[in-house]
């Protein structure tokens, strides 16, 4: 009788897949097809009207898109997923199903680039209105909030300068709120820490980067906590009024605590459009099977880097929070024990001309705006990712003129350290 | 030796045990109109095979998805082996009650995801039937039978085996097949207590 609870490289492997029904087929298959068939007129109106389970049109669902959805989900603890095209998208459909023209919502300010850029202009075209704050004093966050604040949204592990959020405090402001806490748990992945167990409400991923691990695929994925009450104070219409798109139902009472995952789904991703290929979802899957092997990997190889770069005569700091006296040391060792993830920061003494010299000269580091690859990646944020950001803005988000971010690999660490010794030597 | 249920949490033994077991399912409660909850467990249920029988008063006499509706499980003519209690927690004591006068006396009474009354599960379990509180039988059809995860939905379950066809088409599944159970949904437990979800 006593259910056994798999520890999470079982889940990694098993959650969601299971040998194909008709073919037995044990690796997920790759369902490429844009439609599936209906057993009947009967099923086909079961299915359009949410009162079955099954698959219409790719657009909206996807047996290997749902393996991948059920995976990511039973890896955070949350209740249900959605995937989508990509890391942006998720944070468009996410916002999409909270917010209204005119809202607000509360954000870190020390965010990966691309979503400060996503927040400031994109989303204004919207009318939703992002008000930043400063993960480093969590009082900004309370003082952010206004009547019209529908959610806060943060990083667990900041892209690129590894500040880690103090997420059960933020979630103490969201919950004072009565707002959900949306955390982009991209760079920690559920392995190193699982936002849902200190607060959030919901999480979105970059699957791009270390859940698929391999440099191979975009993608995005939403996880539903289940912990949130959409119809408390009625402040989010798309979960708690009946909705003329599917006769009058009202998707909370009647999905309960999936139904935010199933907004996203059939009012988001349906009219909006950003769907997964089936194929990138099955290289995906096929990385997070071995997501905590890796990720370990990455961690105790970013240790081994971080202390030799600290050491360096022409490094004027290390931003990594497993490095002892890091000043996100400790909040990395209550939210992410296991390690720091492998994307950190450090500035050049030689400035934004060592910078450049540094990228130019490494030989086994890839020079490319990306992270979380088997590869190791390096970067200068100022002249690429965070270009587009004013001067202020690089500095508040960890992103300054000497700053070089790098992605450690799964490589030897012995050769990663000789690539940086020798660039390092132009620098 | 009397051993205690315990209804804060449910194995996926129990449950399927349970919906592999009852053939019909008189659903108390269940609105006639296509957009409610009540509706939908009610089509789906009817769709994977069950005999499914509608109670309520407001109703007595018409017919939803062609089935008649009855006033009171007495009225019911055969035998019900499930009464699925689609009402608020105050109304399942005498609904008990209800049951335990019924010849044959059900197996099971299942109280609906947000239903929790505990002193009419001990008086149904007095009597010899099994109770469920706070679940959906769809939600745990197709949690089983794996129909959930095709929407992205923490089925909670891990198994090497492979799902059965229903038999009725690509898109339906049974319940025949074992599962490494457990993953048991923390998050689905966290929602139990929170009280605040509807059903599907």
């Amino acid at each position: 009788m006593n259910d056994r609870v798999p520890g999470f490289s079982t889940l990694a492997i098993h959650a969601g897949a299971q040998p194909d029904p008709t073919t037995g087929a044990r690796a997920t298959p790759i369902y490429q097809t844009t439609s599936f068939v209906f057993d009947d007129v009967d099923h086909a109106a079961s299915l359009f009207g949410l009162q079955t389970f099954g698959n219409i049109y790719t657009r909206i669902g996807n047996p290997t898109n749902a393996v991948l959805e059920e995976r990511v989900a039973a890896l955070e603890g949350g209740t249900a997923g959605l995937a989508v095209a990509s890391g942006h998208a998720a944070q468009v459909v996410v916002m999409h199903t909270l917010m209204q023209p005119g809202d607000e919502f509360v954000a870190s300010r020390k965010l990966y680039g691309g979503s400060i850029n996503q927040f400031n202009h994109a989303f204004k075209n919207f009318g939703w209105n992002v008000v930043w704050a400063d993960p480093d004093d969590i009082s900004t966050f309370e003082r952010a909030v206004t009547p019209k604040t529908k959610a806060i949204f943060t990083e667990s592990i900041a892209n690129p300068g590894g500040v880690i959020t103090d997420l059960e405090a933020v979630s103490a402001v969201a919950k004072r709120a009565g707002v959900p806490l949306v955390v982009d748990n991209t760079l920690a992945t559920p392995y190193l820490c699982k936002p849902i167990d200190h607060g959030a409400d919901i999480v979105v991923h970059s699957l791009t980067k270390f859940l698929g691990g391999h440099g191979n695929s975009i993608g995005g994925l939403i996880v539903d906590g289940g912990t949130f009450n959409w119809s408390r104070e009625g402040r989010y219409p798309m979960l708690s009024e009946p909705r003329p798109e599917y006769n009058g139902i009202v998707l909370h009472e009647t999905f309960g605590n999936f139904a935010f995952a199933i907004a996203c789904r059939v009012l988001g991703l349906r009219d909006i459009g950003p769907a997964l290929s089936p194929f990138n979802a099955f290289l995906i899957l096929t990385g997070i099977e071995t997501l905590p092997l890796r990720m370990q990997r990455h961690c105790d190889n970013t240790q081994v880097v971080t202390e030799w770069l600290a050491q360096h005569r022409k490094v004027a700091w290390v931003s990594y929070p497993g490095l002892p006296g890091d000043r996100y040391h400790n909040l990395a060792k209550k939210y992410c024990p296991n390690g720091s993830g492998s994307v950190f920061t450090f500035g050049l003494k030689g400035g934004y001309d060592a910078g450049v010299r540094l990228v130019s000269n490494v030989r086994l580091f890839s020079h490319l705006a990306n992270i979380g690859d088997t590869r190791s990646l390096i970067i200068h944020p100022a002249s690429t990712t965070h270009k587009q950001l004013t001067d202020e803005q690089k500095v508040a988000s960890g992103a300054g003129p000497d700053v070089v971010r790098l992605s450690i690999g799964l490589e030897d660490s012995a050769d990663i350290i000789g690539d940086l010794e020798q660039g390092l030597e132009a620098a | 030796m009397f051993v205690a249920m315990n209804h804060d949490s449910y194995s996926d033994a129990y449950i399927r045990g349970i919906l592999n077991t009852v053939k019909s399912i008189a659903m108390v409660g269940i609105s006639p109109k296509d957009n409610r909850p009540s509706y939908f467990a009610f089509k789906y249920l009817l769709e994977r095979g069950y005999t499914m029988i509608p109670v309520n008063p407001g109703q007595a006499g018409k017919e939803i998805l062609g089935r008649t509706v009855y006033a009171r499980l007495a009225e019911i003519p055969g035998p019900v082996d499930m009464v699925d209690v689609f009402r608020a927690s105050r109304f399942a004591e005498a609904l008990v009650e209800e049951a335990l006068t019924l010849k044959p006396r059900p197996q099971v009474i299942w109280m609906q995801l947000g239903v929790r009354n505990d002193a009419a599960a001990a008086k149904a379990e007095a009597g010899g039937m099994k109770v469920v509180m706070n679940r959906c039988p769809k939600i745990e059809y197709g949690r089983l039978s794996s129909e959930i995860g095709w929407i992205g939905v923490n089925s909670g379950t891990i198994t090497s085996k492979r799902a059965r066809l229903l038999g009725k088409g690509v898109q339906r599944m049974s319940l025949n097949r074992t599962t490494m159970v457990g993953a048991s949904a923390v998050a689905a437990e966290r929602a139990h207590k929170d009280g605040s979800g509807g059903s599907t």
